[in-house]
């Protein structure tokens, strides 16, 4: 062997050295497609200790601003340095406003708005032409009906927890309930109840989501009906109806939906069984007085009319059963719609009543669905009634009676576990992982904190079914959310009150005053339960809301594909691709094929005449995160939101001769001012022509 | 066996001579092999990258050149450059992306070849591998300066960015945006691949010029020319 062992040696190494080489590229590219090569200035997450320096320094700011300790911890709790993410999204009702807002908690920054009910231009909402999809999906028999009133938000859960794929949201003023999808955050599908002009109990998901109930709240005739107010017990009827979900599609599965025909008492909020109590759920009502008010010809008003008796029904639904009966063909058809009328729901054993305490509010289910908390509104009491209990008491056959319509009724004290008293005005309950209940107390103006009994006992030191403390907060509390409250597995940690009245919390605004949501820091036990931040809502206003963990959203930061269709979230094959833009012309029908990108828009100058049909089609051909584009043109009631990739038709006559700026309406980029063009409508007669200019010359 | 070509491959080595000593004739060849290896998975790897810092752009804005294609946030990237008037990337180096993975397998077979070859011609062989990395160097720079020296006259910034010659590695900006370029690990497989081949040719001589001259001494011996 002349070749020495050393250069043998030496080459291997230089092999060694390759092959290491190779694997250490690959493996520092797997790390660039993470996080990219260099480090930026990120969060410093380090442990802090402060130095006398900057406690002095801290001291003073707190005593020129004339901030306590308790303030200066609360700040700490809930100040987000910029950049840093919320770890909770509160999704709020905005009442009347007809829209959904999502605020992250604990900074309690309103995040944005989602449009349901109620056009709402910066979204592009209900703007779009005369066929626009939104302002046809919120049309009720061909009128348009341009607000909501919306009131209880409910997330899509799987297996009785948020999965963060859906939300769902009832219009209580027009009983509609719409479908939001969270992956863009925006209203797929506006459906309205085809029996009641109104609802209350809407939406609230089954543990699934198979179904999404939509409870009524004022009885009339179902089908939109007619019948005078002398005819009440015979021909007003309450109701509830069960939404099929398709979550594959996104929508509502309409024909497989059906309802419940139920009493005219007024029915009130509804929740899902679940764990335990799973196939049942439960709603509130009052007025089982069937009052008909009428204070004008000297009746007793609604007011004291329906708060007569001591008690009222909590009705208890076998939807499984229901499920049942609908499928074997057993509903009859009101207004075109399936609905189990309640000779059949006391048949098969779908509908019971148990009595509860007069004019509740809220029925909640405890995670493990074996309670459910009654709010006695107008009883110091919450009312616990355990599901074991209601279900020997149905299997056992004993009945307290039936109301007039034959509804059976359960016997109040076989059915409730405990009663606790916890002030006045309860509402409402939401649920820690503690085993603390939390329920708004009204007319306190507090949210009490109490223990929940059976398997929930050993989570507290307190004995079990107690008031443990009260928290007043600023003022009258209808709803209260606790981080991911209404699910099998509540976060704790953090609570929102959401409080009706601000009076004196915040600047005067006037004489119409924002809500106030107050962030409740319920981490601890026992008494310790501070309200850490008061956040004002100036548009409302909001009831409901539920707060799910942040990382469990699988939001789109940009639509997957650029011609993405929002209405049907797939790629539009008609949506306009770079090159293919142009205006083309069949008879009075014109077509416009348009891409927006910074800073432009292409074409530039669109020419019809009068009294073309016109449809716009653009694409934002854009990828960045947040390069959204507007467009509108002034004077046609027309503005759209283009979302990088988003594709968007819109649909008008020309009818109103003149030269038209059109131009982008988000601010886009340093020429965003130059990213316009003009849409020129030629006059069908000179005469029109004058017409088009006159307001500019005899404005001087 | 014609002259010529035993000329050119010089001598094959004989059996009881590899028997004796063979870590000495494979190793050249071993580390041929690895070379033409480690540039054929070049290819699957990043020859090149490069990262745009904008405020706007909190995340940053990334360019890889594979040898036959670009990716990352091309279409953004071409979106900006449309206002100072650059053309679109992907109409750079269509050519050398067209043909580049055929290229590198034709340097995988000429090294290949090298192996079989044991005169000094080898090295004729092996050169379009060695040079390779230079090369695509020198063909980046070429595009990066044609690109920006050639700007639209008409494009909406043109009268504020001016013509110039991107940074082609390390750092350089460009209105608010800072780039910093470097090359990628494909490129470092390519340069492991031509250092390998220099290597390997070191062993290849250390084992087949003594062959190459006792050929040569047996040849003159036999008293025919070599």
């Amino acid at each position: 062997m002349r070749i020495s062992s050393s250069i043998r040696a030496a080459g291997r190494l230089a092999i060694v050295l390759a092959l290491a080489g190779s694997v250490l590229g690959i493996f520092a590219e797997s790390a660039d497609a993470q996080e990219g090569r260099r480090r930026r200035t990120g969060q410093d997450a380090r442990p802090i200790e402060l130095t006398p320096e900057q406690v002095t320094q801290i001291t003073k700011v707190a005593n020129d601003r004339r901030l306590n300790s308790d303030d200066l911890i609360a700040a700490a709790k809930t100040f987000m340095p910029s950049g840093r993410h919320d770890e909770y999204v509160l999704f709020s009702s905005g009442g009347q406003c007809g829209q959904v807002f999502a605020i992250g908690v604990p900074s309690m920054r309103l995040l944005r708005s989602i449009a349901v009910f109620t056009p709402e231009s910066w979204q592009g909402y209900g703007f779009a032409g005369d066929a626009d999809p939104v302002t046809e999906s919120l049309k009720i028999n061909g009128y348009p009906v341009l607000w909501g009133d919306t009131h209880h938000p409910a997330l899509s859960e799987t297996k009785g927890d948020y999965d963060g794929e859906f939300l769902f949201i009832g219009d209580k003023a027009n009983a509609r309930v719409a479908v939001i999808d969270l992956r863009d955050w925006e209203t797929k599908q506006i459906v309205k109840n085809p029996l009641t002009i109104s609802d209350h109990g809407a939406a609230f998901v089954t543990p699934n989501t198979d179904y999404v109930i939509e409870g009524g709240q004022y009885a009339t005739v179902l089908g939109y009906g007619y019948a005078p107010p002398e005819d009440y017990k015979k021909s007003y009827r309450g109701m509830v109806t069960l939404w099929k979900f398709d979550r594959a599609k996104g929508r509502f599965d309409v024909p497989n939906s059906f309802a419940l025909e139920l009493p005219p008492y007024w029915q009130d909020l509804a929740d899902a069984g679940k764990n335990a109590s799973d196939g049942f759920f439960f709603i509130n009502s009052f007025n089982v007085e069937m009052a008909t008010g009428g204070v004008e010809k000297g009746n007793p008003p609604f007011e004291a009319g329906a708060s007569k008796r001591d008690m009222d029904y909590l009705h208890i639904i076998d939807w499984k059963k229901a499920e049942a009966a609908f499928k074997a063909g057993k509903a009859k058809p009101i207004n075109g719609f399936p609905v189990l009328m309640l000779d059949t729901l006391i048949a098969d054993g779908i509908l019971y009543f148990a009595p509860e305490p007069k004019s509740p509010h809220g029925v909640d289910v405890t995670p493990n669905g074996q309670f459910m908390v009654v709010a006695g509104k107008l009883d110091p009491h919450v009312t616990v009634y355990s599901i074991e209990k209601i279900k020997a008491a149905i299997a056992s056959g004993k009945r307290a009676g039936s109301d007039e319509y034959g509804v059976p009724i359960l016997d109040f004290d076989s059915v409730v576990e405990t009663q606790v008293e916890l002030g006045l005005g309860p509402l409402h309950t939401q649920f820690d992982d503690k085993g603390y209940a939390y329920t708004s107390l009204f007319l306190d103006s507090a949210v009490a904190r109490w223990t929940l009994g059976g398997e929930y006992a050993k989570l507290n030191p307190e004995q079990p079914w107690k008031l443990v403390t009260k928290t007043p907060v600023h003022y009258n509390i209808g709803h209260l959310c606790a981080a991911e409250g209404d699910t099998v597995s509540p976060d704790g940690r953090f609570l929102v009150s959401m409080s009706k009245w601000s009076v004196d919390r915040f600047l005067p605004t006037g004489p119409l005053l924002p809500q106030n949501f107050q962030l409740i820091d319920i981490a601890a036990t026992g008494t310790a339960m501070p309200v850490i931040y008061d956040s004002p809502i100036g548009v409302g206003e909001p009831h409901y809301a539920q707060m799910i963990k942040a990382d469990k959203l699988k939001t789109w930061l940009v639509y997957p594909e650029i011609g993405w269709n929002p209405h049907t979230q797939k790629l539009d094959p008609n949506a306009p691709k770079k090159g293919d833009e142009g205006v083309t012309r069949q008879g009075n029908k014109v077509l416009v094929k348009m891409t927006a990108v910074r800073s432009h828009f292409f074409p530039e100058h669109v020419e019809v005449n009068e009294g073309d049909e016109v449809t716009w089609r653009i694409t934002a051909i854009e990828t960045a995160q947040d390069a959204t584009h507007g467009f509108c043109i002034g004077g046609y009631n027309i503005n759209l939101s283009l979302e990088p990739g988003e594709y968007t038709e819109f649909r008008f006559i020309a009818d109103r001769p003149g030269t038209y700026p059109f131009y982008c309406t988000e601010f886009c980029s340093a020429l965003h001012l130059e990213m316009m063009g003009y849409f020129h409508v030629k006059p069908k007669t000179p005469v029109a022509a004058a017409q088009a200019i006159a307001p500019g010359t005899d404005s001087r | 066996m014609s002259r010529l070509i035993q000329a050119i491959i010089g001598p094959r080595v004989p059996a009881d001579e590899l028997r004796s000593r063979p870590a000495r004739y494979l190793t050249p060849t071993f580390m041929f092999m690895v070379a033409r290896i480690l540039l054929l998975v070049s290819v699957f790897f990043p020859y090149w990258h490069m990262e745009l810092e904008a405020p706007q752009y909190p995340k940053g804005l990334y360019l890889t050149a594979y040898i036959n294609h670009l990716s990352g946030d091309v279409r953004e990237i071409d979106g900006l450059n449309h206002y100072i008037g650059m053309r679109p990337l992907g109409e750079a180096a269509k050519f050398e992306r067209s043909v580049a993975v055929w290229a590198v397998i034709a340097m995988f077979l000429l090294v290949e070849g090298a192996a079989f070859v044991h005169t000094r011609w080898a090295v004729v062989l092996a050169i379009p591998a060695i040079a390779f990395p230079a090369g695509f160097l020198i063909d980046l720079y070429f595009w990066m300066r044609t690109f920006g020296l050639n700007l639209d006259p008409d494009a909406p910034l043109s009268s504020s960015v001016k013509p110039f010659v991107p940074t082609v590695l390390g750092e350089g900006g460009i209105g608010q945006f800072k780039t910093y370029a470097d090359l990628g690990s494909g490129y470092w497989l390519a340069v492991a691949a031509a250092v390998l081949t220099i290597i390997g040719f070191i062993f290849h001589r250390r084992a087949y010029k003594p062959l190459f001259e006792r050929m040569h001494r047996e040849a003159s011996a036999k008293g025919g020319a070599p």
